[in-house]
């Protein structure tokens, strides 16, 4: 993460510390309004997705009962952990409430990115797949040598790209569900009711397997990393140049 | 030096930080708030606004020229019997059946009709999907009488009162709403006009070429491919043109009422 810094002997070295801006507060802004807003449009679309829960992955159901509602038992009568089952027009409520919220929070982070030039750091160049297999090789110590990067590497600009791609394909895919006959031509482009229905069910997933990836990485990658998230500022650290 | 930029990166964090506790409990308090108020009709009133809102929003997108996709018969899917509420009796005649028309333009009283009365209107046949509320849908012909062709011939009032109605030409000048119920008034729906009078809007009376089931709401049922399946009510008995809001069965249980796709 901390690009700058060196491995060097620590008796030659001279470390100095300094403070170096890295998200910008609108970036910091965007990220955490879409978090919550994120898991309350998976939340209610769980609750909207039970009531014709038809999906599978090969031969495990999606979702099988227990996760709907944990512990749960008929008779004797015993109440889950929590319910999602029989809450059909409470998902709906909150979906097509907070759909404004996910949509508008979402073009103002990509109109933002566009108009202050954040999206040199975030978007893929030329070299990034080459570079992102590069950065695979190190991570599995076959390469010694780290490629290059600057604010995100290579793998990370193909996510955070993506993840984003991910958002307007949920936003397409959900219009085509919610209007089929008004934006009939959304719908036809998506293959039809039922095929954007499976694409925008299985987008959720892939924004849960970002969330899962994302998080295990912001903890590999240690606490000034995520308090840079929040600050906006990392502390960086650079051999003195006399 | 060095132990400066601890310091200045800490205070930083610091303020950071309680900003960042701040607007957690905001919005964790903001989530609690929303789900606390007081329902209007089965959800919590800021809900309840907000499908309004989006309500408001579709109804001034909508055209009555786009139309739901329409396929061949190889598309034709198996039928789906999901509710019967409103149909409970289990020795209904459909044979004994009318339907009661209330506010015919110019009829001081209810219009009464036979099943022959309907099928004298024009007919029209179309192959499109149903969507349920639920996420399924299926692909069914159906049969019937364009509600507009029917409101042609029994028109609803004008709002003004005054000039005769034309369905076609100025609906804005009709009464806004449509309600619809079954016989024994346990299940009924409320429709927008403009829904109401949408092309593909059917009083059907044959799905797939076969006469209704008493199950798919035999003798006449509604077939609006513009709206949910919830609004597409079986065994329709009562039809009132009217400019307040209809009673709307699954809009009282939290659902939106508008429902339209």
């Amino acid at each position: 993460m901390e690009s700058n810094s060196t491995i060097g002997d620590a008796a030659m070295d001279e470390k100095v510390l300094r403070i170096e801006k890295k998200h910008p507060l609108a970036i910091r802004w965007f990220h955490w309004v879409n978090f919550p807003v994120l898991a309350l449009m998976i939340w209610s679309g769980i609750l909207i997705y039970w009531a014709n829960g038809v999906y599978h992955l090969g031969p495990i159901a999606l979702f099988p009962d227990w996760f709907y509602h944990p512990g749960y038992r008929e008779s004797p009568p015993k109440a889950g952990l929590y319910e999602l089952t029989g809450r059909l027009a409470e998902g709906m409520s909150w979906h097509f409430m907070l759909m404004w919220v996910f949509t508008i929070n979402g073009l103002l982070y990509v109109l933002y990115t566009a108009i202050s030039g954040e999206w040199r750091h975030i978007l893929p160049t030329r070299d990034t797949l080459r570079q992102a297999l590069h950065v695979v090789l190190h991570d599995l110590h076959i390469r010694k040598d780290a490629p290059k990067q600057g604010k995100f590497n290579s793998a990370q600009r193909l996510a955070y790209t993506g993840v984003v791609v991910m958002g307007f394909g949920s936003l397409l895919t959900g219009i085509a569900i919610y209007k089929p006959v008004q934006a009939s031509f959304f719908t036809q482009l998506m293959g039809g009711y039922t095929v954007a229905r499976f694409l925008h069910f299985w987008l959720m997933m892939g924004f849960v397997a970002f969330f899962l990836v994302h998080v295990a990485q912001v903890i590999r990658a240690g606490w000034n990393n995520f308090r840079s998230m929040i600050t906006g500022c990392e502390l960086v650290s650079e051999e003195k140049t006399v | 030096m060095s132990d400066d930029v601890r310091l200045e990166m800490r205070r930083m964090s610091r303020r950071s930080f309680v900003w960042a506790g701040i607007a957690a409990l905001g919005a964790y308090g903001g989530v609690r708030w929303l789900a606390s108020r007081q329902e209007d009709l089965g959800t919590p009133w800021p809900f309840r606004r907000a499908l309004d809102a989006n309500e408001g929003l579709a109804m001034d997108y909508f055209g009555p020229q786009r139309l739901a996709p329409t396929f061949s018969k190889s598309a034709i899917t198996e039928l789906r019997l999901n509710e019967i509420i409103g149909m409970e009796e289990e020795d209904y005649d459909p044979s004994q059946w009318t339907l009661t028309v209330n506010n015919v333009y110019g009829k001081d009283e209810p219009v009464q009709l036979t099943l022959e009365d309907i099928k004298k209107l024009p007919v029209t046949t179309q192959i499109t999907e149903m969507c349920c509320i639920e996420g399924w849908s299926i692909i069914v012909e159906w049969k019937g009488v364009r509600m507009i062709d029917f409101a042609e011939k029994y028109p609803p009032a004008p709002r003004s009162g005054e000039d005769p109605p034309d369905v076609h030409k100025k609906p804005e000048n009709l009464v806004r709403f449509v309600s619809m119920l079954t016989p024994n008034e346990g299940y009924y729906v409320g429709l927008d006009m403009a829904s109401a009078l949408h092309p593909q809007t059917l009083l059907c009376y044959e799905m797939n070429g076969e006469p209704l089931s008493l199950e798919h709401g035999a003798p006449l049922r509604l077939a609006i491919p513009v709206k949910y399946g919830v609004k597409n009510l079986k065994r329709i008995g009562v039809i009132t043109y009217t400019d307040t809001k209809p009673a709307d069965y699954w809009a009282e249980q939290g659902y939106d009422w508008y429902a339209g796709l």
